[in-house]
This record gives C-alpha cells, structure tokens and sequence, in this order.
C-alpha cells in the first residue's frame, strides 16, 4: 500500500480502526484533541461507536463499560486527562479487561502547558491508579511506529486482558511524516468467554473489581503477577542503533530516543564509538538488553524530557557497572540533538565525576536559578 | 383432583427468575429488596432477563449484581450511566439498566447522569433516595433533608452552611434528552404497585428505543435513621414525600403512547 503524509494523532486514530476498534470514547485536550475529531468523522460512518464524553472520568468508563462486552474499546488523552483516567484504568485493570489508551504527553505538573514532555513516565510505567496492577506501555518515536504500535496494542491487550498504554508526546503527535496503514482486520463477532452480553444460553457472569475477602483479592494479585511475568517473559521490546563497537551507550524513549539518535550519528561522524538503545516498551522495561550493555561500555547516558524518570530504571538495571549519566529537559522544552552531542563528548572524554547521583550532577550542570 | 395440581393452583408468589435464590446482606425492612423484586419481576415478564446487563453502583447496592441473575459490570462510584453508555453503545440490541443510590448517582455521579440523560442515552436508570450514604454509616447526602440528623450533620441538616437538597428527577426532567423521569415512592402496597408500573415503563421506553428513562424511588433506610422499618415507613410517607413528591417529572408524548 502505498504511504501516506498523516499526522501522527490521526495516523494512530486511523491505526486503530484498522486494528478493529468498535468502540472509542473521549474528550478534547491539546495535544491530542485530533484523535478525537478524526474518531468524530471515521467511526459513525463505519457504524462504530463514538461518543465525546462529558469529562474523562466518563470517558473512561464508557470505555470500561463497552471493554466488558469484550470488544476492542479504547480512549486518548493527555496528561492532565489521563490523571482523570486513573480511577477508571485501575478499576479496569482489576477487572483484568483488554483497554488500549493513547497519551499524548505534555508539559506538566498540572495544567502545565501543551507541548511535548515525558514527565508523566512514572504515571503509566509506575502505575499512577491505586492498587498493584501493570499495564503494558509502548513508546513510538516515529508516525509510522505510532501505527504499528498502536495495532500491536490491541493485539496485547486482548492476549494478556491488560491495559496498554501507547505513550506519545505532543511532538509525534502533532508532526507528519509518511506513513503506511495496515490492513482492515475483520470486527470481531465472537464474544470472549468472560463478556457480560447476556446470560442468553449460559451462567450469568459479572465484571467487577471489588473482593471483599483479602485472600481471595490475593488470590487475583497473584494471577495477575503471574501473567505480568508471561508479559516480561515475551513481550519486551527494544531498538538498538550502532551498539555493536560502542564503548558508549546512549538510553532514550519516543522523541528523545529519536533526536538522541541525530546525536548518535553526529558523534559517530567524529569518531565517537557511541550507540543508542531506545526502549520501545517501557513496560515491560528491557532491563536485560540494558544490565547487557552496561556491563560492556564505558558509560552510559540516559536522555528524557524529564527529570529523570525511566532513568530510575536504567540504574536498576545497569546495577552499577558502569557510570550512568543523565540529561534531561522538562516543562515542554525539547532538548536540541546538539544538546545531546556535548553530552556524548562530555561522557566519551572519561574521567566522570561520579560524586552524588546522576541527577544531582545534571542539576548542578543546568546550573539554573533555585 | 391429584395432590400435585393442587400445590400448583395454590402457588401464588414464588421468586421471580431474574432474582438468584440467596440472602442478601441488606438490612431487615430496607426497601431494596423490594425494589430488586420490581425489576426482577418486570424483567420476567418482558422476557429480557437473559439480555440484560445491569450496572451495579457504590454504596449499599455495590452486591446487587450477585442478586440478579443477569449480567452485570459493577461501576467505580458515582460512574454507572458512563458504564451502562459504554455498554449500550457497543451492544444496542441489549437492555442496560444501572441500579443506584443517592450518594452514588445525586452526589459524585451527578455529572455521569446529567450527560447521561441530555444524551437522550437509551438506558434505564433505578435511582433509590433514602436521604443518606447507607453503607458507610449514615452520612448526609445531597438528598437529605433540612434538619434530618445524619452522622455528619449532627444537629441535623443546616441549610445556611450544608445547602438545600437536589430534587433530582426534577433536575434532570429539564433536559431535553430525558424521555421518562418519574419518583415512586416504596412505603405502601399501592406505592409499591405504581413503582413497578414505573419500572415496566421505563424498559418498555428503552426497548422502543425512546432514549433515558429514570425511575426515583423514594426508600428507607432503619438503621441509619435509627427506626424501627415501620416507623421509617410513616417517616417516607410524611416527611420524604412532603419534599419529594410523587409523581411524573418528564413523560416524552412517544412515551405517554405506551399501554401496559
């Protein structure tokens, strides 16, 4: 099929029709408000459900009422929406339902602004609902990687009845590039054997979240973890660029896995053995692919538009073997690939400072105003 | 004439196929019981009970999906008409009702069914006002009443500091998008009859497709207003009653079409 010049909000609305989704439920919010629009147009015409909602409280639990009947439901917001959702995301994931939810971050905390940011990484890899759950979260950085996960999320949804959260950014939200759009799947007509859609021919069934007996709400915890480890067994998800020689290595996600790889080439252009692993499923998170490559180079850096959140991670998972570095971005400020050079030069010369944590010394290289 | 066929002629009320053969956790002389027996019986005899879905709310009815034997999804509070949109939405050949208290659905759900009914949503809502959130104590709700002591309005309901009361079915009998918005009242036999008439209308709306219907049902609750189920019975009728009066807020003229 031939590709297509689609912003990256409408290219994931497209992606999901695609894929199946018979029913989709949300609420205006910059940057992510052209998802909804193109819901408006491209679900009714096609006898699906669409319903702009009155809050994205409501919203989601449109979507966790209509996830029950077993079809493909989802919703998109962005930031401060997606705070809103997590009542809603909590119950769903206790209910162990299949939900795909697109969030498209912006600068934060509160009503921030709309530019892009990661700050809301804790949110989505860390939970952010009440109660032990994990959702699946997958970070593109490019349209068409958008489109792809955007599919793949419904497919992971369905497999492991869990939330999945596609987590993009007001840059690759809002930018176009070319794109291909998968193919049309059939709706699916067959209900999944915990649908409520009438007792008609069998038991009744119930969805819901509560267990009043602690044993038996334990019993869920445990069913749930266990599934959670099939998910980290088969689902992780990762890209790695130049790491083959690299003696130094590079960690970004979506749009800064992305100009960190800008970086990575300039660098390489002057000689620096530098590579880049870009995480494409933040959760589960490739803390194997990470502790591999931290016990190999020299150093390592992470790069977010934030104040260091999946960096947590990365120390987790470096475990200590090699100095790891931050630099960050935060409030909607993207940081420029030449910013990431100097880093990369800063680190390749050796000799780290490595008194304090990572953040302290990024914070006490910001140099900025207390 | 045999033994068998008499104890078939003398069977005058049996439990209604809609409603699962348990006990309930309810409190003696709560009218919830009564108001589950209503649906149940209506649900019977519109033969919907195998395609029906319920929305359970929170508060004391957060068990009622184990006291149908229908479908049912239980909401996050105040969230039922948001979960039954989804649910109506994604299967239209399907009934949805939610079955909700006063805390739940005139408190933190009021917006949830405020846009549920200006939507014109083709679901059927149950609506039970005893005046206070039961489940957790006794606590003041938006519904109850200026002067009733509750466990948060001690020396009873100050309208000066804790405002007035919300009217709901007159609330939402404004909106456009609501085709049936009716109270009942469950303290008397006759009250009882004329809020199941209530009931079948409202599933009757939904299965022709008329969009929102809303059945309030004036309730008690004994032990949080500290009564005997008598005693509380009278309280509805005199003083409830007096505030919230029985009657149809909204009936669409499609709606007013309808012959039970």
């Amino acid at each position: 099929m031939a590709r297509e010049l689609m912003k990256g909000n409408e290219a994931v609305a497209e992606a999901a029709i695609r894929a199946g989704v018979t029913a989709y439920f949300g609420y205006p919010i910059t940057p992510q408000t052209e998802l909804l629009e193109y819901m408006s147009r491209r679900m009714p015409e096609l006898g699906r459900a669409f319903v702009q909602a009155e809050s994205e409280p409501a919203a989601i639990n449109m979507v966790y009422g209509a996830a029950c009947t077993g079809k493909r439901v989802m919703s998109s917001s962005s930031s401060p929406g997606v705070s809103l959702m997590m009542e809603g995301i909590s119950y769903i994931a206790g209910t162990e339902l299949p939900v795909v939810i697109v969030d498209v971050m912006r600068g934060g905390p509160g009503l921030g602004n709309i530019a892009p940011a990661q700050g809301d990484y804790n949110q989505a890899i860390h939970g952010g609902g009440h109660g032990d759950y994990n959702a699946i979260v997958l970070a593109p950085a490019t349209v068409q990687e958008s489109v792809d996960l955007t599919v793949l999320a419904f497919d992971l949804a369905e497999k492991y009845r869990s939330v999945v959260i596609v987590l993009t950014d007001g840059s690759i939200g809002q930018m176009m590039e070319p794109c291909e759009m998968p193919p049309y799947q059939e709706l699916k007509t067959k209900f999944p054997d915990w649908a409520t859609n009438g007792a008609e021919g069998r038991a009744k069934r119930v969805l819901t979240s509560i267990n009043l007996d602690p044993a038996a709400q334990e019993d869920t915890n445990f069913r749930m973890m266990y599934r959670w480890q099939e998910v980290e067994a088969n689902e992780v998800r990762f890209k790695t660029y130049f790491m083959e020689d690299a003696k130094f290595a590079v960690v970004g996600y979506g749009s800064c896995g992305r100009l960190a790889l800008t970086a990575v080439r300039a660098a390489r252009a002057e000689g620096i053995p530098v590579g880049l692993i870009r995480p494409i499923t933040l959760s589960p998170f490739p803390a194997q692919a990470i502790h591999d490559a931290a016990g190999k180079v020299e150093s390592m850096l992470v790069v977010e538009m934030s104040t260091g959140q999946m960096l947590n991670d990365v120390l987790i998972a470096a475990e200590n073997q090699c100095p790891v570095e931050f630099f960050g971005r935060m409030g909607g400020v993207v940081p420029f690939p030449d910013e990431v050079l100097d880093e990369i030069k800063r680190i390749a010369k050796g000799n780290l400072d490595t008194k304090g944590t990572a953040r302290d010394r990024w914070l006490a290289r910001m140099n900025r105003k207390k | 004439m045999t033994e068998n066929t008499l104890e078939m002629e003398t069977l005058v009320y049996e439990r209604p196929e809609s409603l699962a053969d348990v006990t309930t956790h309810y409190c003696p002389g709560c009218t919830h019981g009564v108001a589950h027996r209503l649906i149940a019986e209506v649900l019977d005899e519109m033969g919907l009970r195998d395609k029906t879905i319920g929305v359970a709310s929170v508060g004391c009815s957060v068990f009622s999906y184990n006291y149908f034997d229908t479908d049912f999804v239980q909401a996050p509070h105040g969230r039922a008409p948001a979960m039954a949109t989804g649910v109506k939405r994604t299967l239209p050949d399907r009934t949805v009702f939610t079955y909700q208290g006063d805390g739940d659905l005139a408190s933190i759900g009021m917006a949830e069914i405020t846009h549920a009914a200006a939507r014109g949503e083709n679901i059927s809502v149950f609506f039970l006002n005893n005046t206070n959130y039961g489940m957790t104590g006794g606590q003041m709700a938006p519904t109850t009443l200026p002067g009733q002591k509750t466990t948060t309005s001690v020396n009873g309901r100050d309208v000066e500091s804790q405002g007035y009361p919300i009217r709901v079915a007159e609330f939402l009998s404004t909106l456009d998008g609501a085709s049936y918005v009716v109270r009942r009242a469950l303290h008397d036999p006759k009250n009882i009859r004329l809020a199941k008439k209530a009931i079948r209308t409202a599933f009757e709306v939904q299965q022709r497709g008329l969009g929102f219907s809303m059945v309030e049902m004036l309730s008690i609750c004994p032990t949080n207003w500290g009564m005997k189920p008598v005693e509380a019975m009278q309280w509805l009728g005199d003083k409830m009653v007096s505030y919230y009066p029985i009657g149809d807020c909204k009936v669409h003229p499609a709606v007013a079409e309808i012959k039970i």
